[in-house]
């Protein structure tokens, strides 16, 4: 690719140079094309990585000195707290912009077929970046985290075959303590980070690779320099996301629970937003099918897409052109909608089969709503092939559906459960 | 992929390039096994946690008579709730949540045991009322010695249903 007629300078302008292509397509650098999400990632993964670092310095990995550490942080005159927000919120963003990111390369069809390793190892790295942030919020040793690494170990413990072996490794023995926060915190600060490391550059790699960002082949391919049109907006894209990250930590601080109490849970005990979706799903399904069975369902679907043939959408156009774009949006809508009844509809279900549980969990708990859902699923998906909807397009509906009933999981988690985790309005 | 741009490049790989290949791919394989066996070892080498309850495994929870059949009761330094029922026997019930761990306190108002993570209930047996949790809470045996109810709390038993056995009688 570096058939350049001039050779890069040795220095630190070579060496971003060298990182891009000499050319890029026109067309491509369109913000509306990729929204600079992928580059907002790379962006919020540098900043993670710096103020990590940093937070070592003022951070201490045992469990009767975690949370004093970080109340220290907070003291006056000290910048600290400051570095952790910084971390905090950049964590948080990381898990938005991946997700969105993750959309957009299904949207305009860049999931094709010489980008399918690709989009293997972008969802890799997106379940680092939710395990980042999961072994992250344990670190500091409060009610939050450590309620989440009980709830976790034990979550561990319902995978098929390998459950009881591998709580007992995370946990570092039979019950949370001292090894159990050594454990997290090698993971947290050595394991995730070098493997996205190490993913990441696949992952910018294989995007040369294909030839840049995914285009409109039937747009006249006109070439223009990546310095300055590409570099100056990744700039601005970066620079800008920067400022705006920074104040917003500056005004707002990142939360720290009361000091882990083994004793007692906090009422209720809420995960991390970005995990409510799950926890939700914890409170109407069998344990072995909403910790195992569907998440390794929904995992396998979204890795499958690009290799089912003829599901990938047109390259370039959002949603396919037309009116896809308002056909996605409205199945999004509506799987958002869907989901909030259906919570409430079983809520009432388990309210009345109060008493003595009589049914076999995992046939009332887990194949009955599993299948129901499916066949659900599958009559949409027969409907708008029968009105002659393009497969590619009744898939995007699809998964814009499921993608919708994910995010109405979530909401509820959010703003509907109160105290005991039981239904109430938010206030 | 290094396959296929080799294939293009060189159509007819000499035999020995190929068992050479191989030979590689043994060592690296082996390498992982190495590795893998010294992260086993790693993290098997950790010291267990020490048994928290260790020492005083038998816990006082009072007299007899302050528990009338119904009552409920907290006992902090067992991580348990002594449970008179109506027929007047007692069982000793873990603070512990079946679902997935956390510590269900007892809502005197409901009458029943409430999971404040994900909702599950229990009653003053610690049988399943709602679901996500599948088993009832595990259970301690309780002895009583002079009118005085002390607590074994050495080992939690695991059950999968209530009957009378696991109770204890005046």
């Amino acid at each position: 690719m570096a058939t350049g007629t001039s050779p890069k300078p040795a220095s630190l302008t070579g060496f971003i140079l060298h990182l891009h292509p000499r050319t890029v397509p026109a067309d491509t650098i369109r913000f509306t094309l990729s929204f600079g999400l992928g580059g907002m990632s790379a962006t919020l993964f540098l900043i993670l990585l710096f103020t990590g670092i940093l937070q070592l310095l003022s951070y201490s990995a045992a469990v009767d000195s975690a949370h004093q550490s970080i109340i220290e942080m907070y003291a006056a005159g000290s910048l600290a707290g400051f570095v952790r927000n910084i971390h905090h919120w950049a964590g948080n963003l990381l898990v938005i912009v991946c997700v969105l990111h993750l959309l957009r390369v299904y949207l305009t069809g860049a999931a094709d077929r010489t980008r399918r390793l690709n989009w293997l190892i972008g969802i890799c790295l997106l379940l680092l970046v939710l395990f980042a942030n999961f072994t992250g919020y344990l670190l500091p040793w409060d009610q939050l985290a450590y309620w989440a690494v009980t709830i976790f170990t034990n979550m561990a413990g319902y995978v098929p075959l390998v459950g009881a072996w591998l709580s007992e490794v995370l946990r570092g023995g039979g019950e949370v303590g001292p090894t159990t926060l050594a454990t997290f915190f090698a993971i947290h600060v050595g394991l995730v980070p070098s493997l996205m490391v190490i993913l990441l550059i696949f992952h910018f790699w294989l995007i040369r690779k294909a030839g840049g960002l995914v285009r409109d082949q039937d747009l006249p391919l006109e070439r223009i320099s990546a310095m300055p049109a590409l570099i100056s907006r990744e700039a601005a894209v970066g620079l800008g996301l920067t400022s705006l990250l920074l104040l917003f930590a500056a005004l707002v601080d990142a939360p720290l629970a009361d000091i882990a109490n083994p004793g007692e849970s906090p009422n209720p005990a809420k995960a991390a937003w970005y995990f409510l979706g799950l926890q939700e799903l914890l409170l109407h399904l069998h344990p072995t099918f909403a910790i195992c069975i569907i998440p390794l369902l929904m995992l396998a679907l979204l890795a499958l897409l690009p290799f089912i043939t003829g599901t990938n959408l047109p390259p370039g156009i959002w949603c396919g052109g037309d009116n896809g774009w308002a056909h996605a949006a409205a199945a999004w809508g509506i799987g958002l909608g869907a989901a909030i009844p259906l919570i409430m509809l079983d809520d009432l279900v388990l309210k009345s089969a109060d008493g003595p549980v009589r049914a076999v969990p995992w046939i009332s708990r887990g194949l009955v709503p599993l299948a129901a859902i499916a066949a659900a699923l599958w009559l949409v998906y027969r409907l708008l092939r029968r009105r002659r909807s393009s497969r590619p397009e009744s898939v995007m509906i699809l998964v814009m559906l499921i993608f919708g009933m994910l995010c109405g999981l979530t909401a509820a988690g959010v703003w509907l459960r109160g105290a005991g985790m039981a239904l109430t309005l938010p206030l | 992929m290094t396959s296929e741009t080799n294939s293009d490049h060189l159509p007819e790989k000499p035999r020995r390039r190929t068992l050479l290949g191989w030979l590689w791919a043994l060592l690296g394989l082996l390498a992982c096994i190495e590795l893998g066996w010294l992260t086993g070892s790693i993290l098997k080498s950790r010291k267990p946690i020490a048994a928290r309850r260790q020492g005083n495994r038998l816990i006082d929870a009072g007299r007899v008579e302050s528990f009338s059949p119904g009552d409920v009761k907290a006992i902090p330094e067992a991580m348990a709730y002594l449970s008179r029922l109506e027929d007047g026997s007692f069982i000793a019930l873990s603070k512990t949540c079946t679902h997935l761990g956390c510590t269900v306190p007892w809502d005197q108002v409901r009458q029943r045991f409430v999971c404040p993570c994900h909702g599950s209930t229990f009653d003053r047996t610690g049988s399943v009322l709602t679901a996500p949790a599948i088993r009832p809470l595990d259970y301690y045996p309780v002895r009583i010695e002079n009118g005085l109810l002390r607590i074994d709390i050495a080992t939690p038993t695991r059950r999968e249903t209530f009957d009378a056995s696991q109770t204890t009688r005046v």
